[in-house]
Order: C-alpha cells, then structure tokens, then sequence
C-alpha cells in the first residue's frame, strides 16, 4: 500500500474584492514553484492519508490533480513517500 | 406530530481524534492515557482495535497493558479534542440551530424544523454521519427517535458509524427487549431493584405500574415510567459547550501527596482563580462553594457551604472552600486530590441584599482586583498575575500546579 507523509508547504494566493481567497501556486520546499491551472472543487475535509483536516482544493497541476489541504491557514500537500 | 430528536455520539472519540490527527495509529490498538508521573495513568478512550482486547474506560495502564502488550499509548490533547468538538457542532449547526451538547463527544439536535417526518430525519442523520466522516476523519453513530432518551438509545445502539431510528409507531418492537439498564439515567442500582419485581427489560417497564415505580423510586421513577411509555417531552435546551451550567468546579489529582494545609491552601487558590475566571466569562455568581478532597487511600470527602452573598471572587471562594477543609480534614492521611466548586449560580448582576455589618467598601475592593486581574489575564495570559504565594511555588517548578 502507498505510502503518504505530510508536507507543509508555501502557497501563493489571490484574494478577490469580497475577500475570498483563492491558491494559485505551491512553492515547494526546494523553492520551486508549480502554477495551479484550475481548482475542481473546495470542501472542508480532513485527510484520511496524513492526517489534519480543513479546507480541501481539489487542483490541477501539469495536468495532474493533486489535494491542497487550508489547515487553520497553514497549506500542506499529502507527499507519497513509497 | 411529534418531535424528531437526533443523538450524535461521537465513537471512541479521543482515540479516533487521535487517529484522525496521526493515520498511522489505525493499525493498531490505540489508547490515550493521562499520564503516570502526575498519577493519571488510566485509560481515558480507546480505538476499535484496543476494545476488542476487551481494554476498559477508567482502568490503569498497567492493566491495559497486561490485555494488550503492543498497545498504543498516546497523552490526551484537550486542546485538539475540542476543536473537533466545535468542528462538529458547526456541521449540526448547518440543520438546526436547537443543539444540545452532552459531553465534547455528544449532542442532540431537534430538527423538528428541519425534517418534516422521521424518514427525512434518517436521511439527515445520514447526511451528518458523512459530513463528519469526510470533514473531521472520525465516525459518529446517530439515533433518530421522537425523545431525547430514545435518540440517545438509538446512538447507543449500533457502533461504530451507524444511524439507528426508533419510531414513534412501534418503538418497542425496536427496544422493547433491551435491557432497563440501557435507558439514560438507569443505573445498577435502579437496575438492581427493579429486577426484584421481575422488570428486566424496557417492555416490562413500560408495563410497570407507575404509582409503584413512583413509590420506588420517586418522581425520578414516574419519569422513567413515562419515558419507557415513549412520553418523555424533555426538550432541547440549546447552549453553547462552553456557557456553564449549575455549577462550576476545578479539580486536580496532584503529582505528590499533600500534607500540609499550606499546600492544600496553595492548590485551592489556584483552582480557585479558575473558577473566578469562568464565573466572570460567563457573566455568574455563586452562593455555595464546596469542596472535595481524595486521601491517599482513595476515600472521598466532601463538604458543603453556602456563602454570605453572591462572589464570583477567587479569593472568597477559595478562603470559604479552605475553611471547610480545615474545619473537616482530620489528616490521618496525606492528600491526593481536591477539587472545589462553586455553585448556586445566578447572574452576576443580581441585587444583593446588603447586611449592616457587611464591611461594602472591602467588598467592592476586592471586586474591583478580581476583575482588574481577569483583565491582565485576558490580555497577558493565564500565568502573568497570580496570587504571590501561588507564585513562588510555581518559580520552583513549572506543572501548572504549585509543588
């Protein structure tokens, strides 16, 4: 079974005129940084891999779909480790 | 119609908080305990894993331990276990705003408004039992009845993650032949007694004679009665987990024997100021204040003032818990544990009745730094003013509690 761990991780965001806020890339930790291309959804769920819980987008990234999880403002991806 | 009552419970709660935080832990048999060095080393919850090694609520470690060699310990994280608590209540919240909480782990919800038939009400209690699995990681289990007792039943019921409905129609189809001991509030005691007059079962309460269960057991017995003839109409009383209730009390299970009263003075006081901060918070006063201490030996003493007027003063309700220890502890063995609380509660704006020998200005001094030292606690937090003898036992060591 996969493994999983959780990273924290640097967001940039864009916030609208009514104060919403919306995740348009992931600084890695090396520094590198990956563009968001869409948001599919956004819940509030917790993550059943690595633990915590808050709000979750749905993103894509390069084509792939990823889970970027808004934990009490702290943003943290679920890293398969194996 | 009739009400629709839920009972959300959630399962093993600090456990699967626990596993919710860390998944890793779901492998294995889990159970957070308070710690041993401060003599809390019981088992406070654990998960599914840990209860099929048939570990108990309430035993100490080392028994656990014995059941269960690779059992998981973890420390409690109150601090973790009430967000989840608030977490839940805001999804109920989403239904009905008549919530009604019952512990961190449980509430009923009336979603009378809500659901128009206990069919609807199902389907919300399914609704709640998937948000909470998805937003928070835990399960819950949810009863859906007509009374708070039924619901509370149904949650009861099945375990974990599971939605139970005892119907108005036919509720004793459902529960006639559970056990008395199962409804809320029935304990082996009444259980005990009432096997005397062949009652075992909810049907064969509801068939009791209610002047006899009355005779038994007083109104506490008529309640029953008319609970197990599905006529129980308590009502929700919606309140916020953190607003207090009858009563407001502080207790501690200390990490060494007390022997001195000086000692047990320093842990009044401080359990005391807490007291103070929650009555204030919650904008009470108190008329009684008790309090209870545990000797070495396990034996439990308790004792019971009613105070002049109403405080909500830390001092005034420590120097009057202090007297009653002084007064009624005999020493013959040191102290383990003491808690104090304060009670008769009403609100702090109550016209009081002022006797010609009331020294006011006194009064109204100490008033006045009760609530200037809440200010500076609010703003600086809990440790920046303290009372000095509290203090110079904490410079000695930093656990919270002053030796």
């Amino acid at each position: 079974m996969a493994k999983y761990c959780k990273v924290y991780v640097g967001v940039k965001v864009s916030i609208d005129s009514e104060g919403n806020t919306k995740p348009t890339s992931i600084v890695w930790e090396n520094g590198e940084e990956y563009p968001i291309d869409k948001i599919k959804y956004k819940i509030p769920a917790a993550s059943l891999k690595v633990g915590g819980r808050g709000i979750r987008y749905t993103v894509v990234i390069k084509g792939a779909e990823r889970e970027l999880y808004n934990e009490e403002g702290r943003w943290f991806v679920e890293k398969r480790t194996e | 119609m009739g009400k629709i009552i839920l009972h959300c419970d959630m399962n093993n709660f600090y456990a699967s908080v626990e596993c919710a935080l860390n998944p890793e832990l779901r492998k294995y048999p889990v159970a957070v305990c308070g710690d041993v060095e401060e003599r809390h080393g019981i088992v406070l919850a654990k998960n599914i894993k840990a209860a099929a090694h048939k570990i108990k609520t309430g035993e100490a470690i080392w028994e656990a331990k014995q059941k269960c060699k690779n059992l998981v310990i973890v420390p409690p994280n109150f601090q973790e276990y009430m967000k989840f608590s608030k977490a839940a209540r805001e999804i109920y919240s989403r239904y009905t705003s008549e919530i009604e909480p019952f512990g961190p782990d449980e509430c009923w919800l009336d979603i009378t408004g809500t659901a128009k038939n206990i069919t609807e009400g199902e389907r919300v209690a399914y609704r709640i039992k998937e948000e909470i699995k998805r937003e928070l990681g835990v399960t819950v289990s949810v009863g859906v009845s007509f009374s708070k007792i039924f619901a509370k039943l149904g949650s009861d019921m099945k375990k974990p993650d599971a939605v139970t409905v005892i119907p108005e129609e036919n509720y004793l189809d459902v529960i006639g032949d559970l056990p008395v001991s199962d409804i809320l509030g029935v304990g082996p005691s009444t259980a005990r007694k009432l096997r005397l007059y062949c009652v075992e079962t909810i049907s064969e309460l509801a068939a009791f004679s209610k002047e006899m269960e009355k005779k038994l057991f007083g109104k506490c017995g008529e309640d029953l009665w008319y609970c197990a003839n599905g006529m129980d109409c308590a009502k929700i009383i919606s309140r916020d987990s953190e607003t207090v209730d009858k009563t407001v009390g502080n207790g501690i299970t200390l990490p060494k024997d007390l022997f001195e009263n000086e000692d047990v003075w320093k842990t009044v006081l401080a359990l005391s100021q807490e007291i103070g901060h929650r009555l204030m918070l919650n904008e009470k006063k108190a008329k009684d204040v008790s309090i209870t201490v545990k000797d070495s030996a396990f034996v439990t003493n308790h004792w019971h003032c009613h105070l002049d007027g109403y405080t909500s003063s830390p001092y005034v309700i420590a120097n009057a818990a202090f007297r009653l220890f002084e007064n009624g502890y005999m020493w013959q063995k040191p102290v383990r544990a003491v808690t104090v609380r304060a009670s008769n509660l009403a609100l702090s704006d109550i016209p009081v009745q002022v006797s010609m020998f009331d020294n006011v200005k006194d009064e109204s001094k100490r008033q006045l730094v009760s609530e200037t030292v809440e200010k500076i606690r609010d703003r600086f937090g809990t440790d920046s003013i303290m009372n000095a003898v509290v203090l110079k036992a904490v410079k000695k060591d930093k656990t919270g509690i002053p030796f």
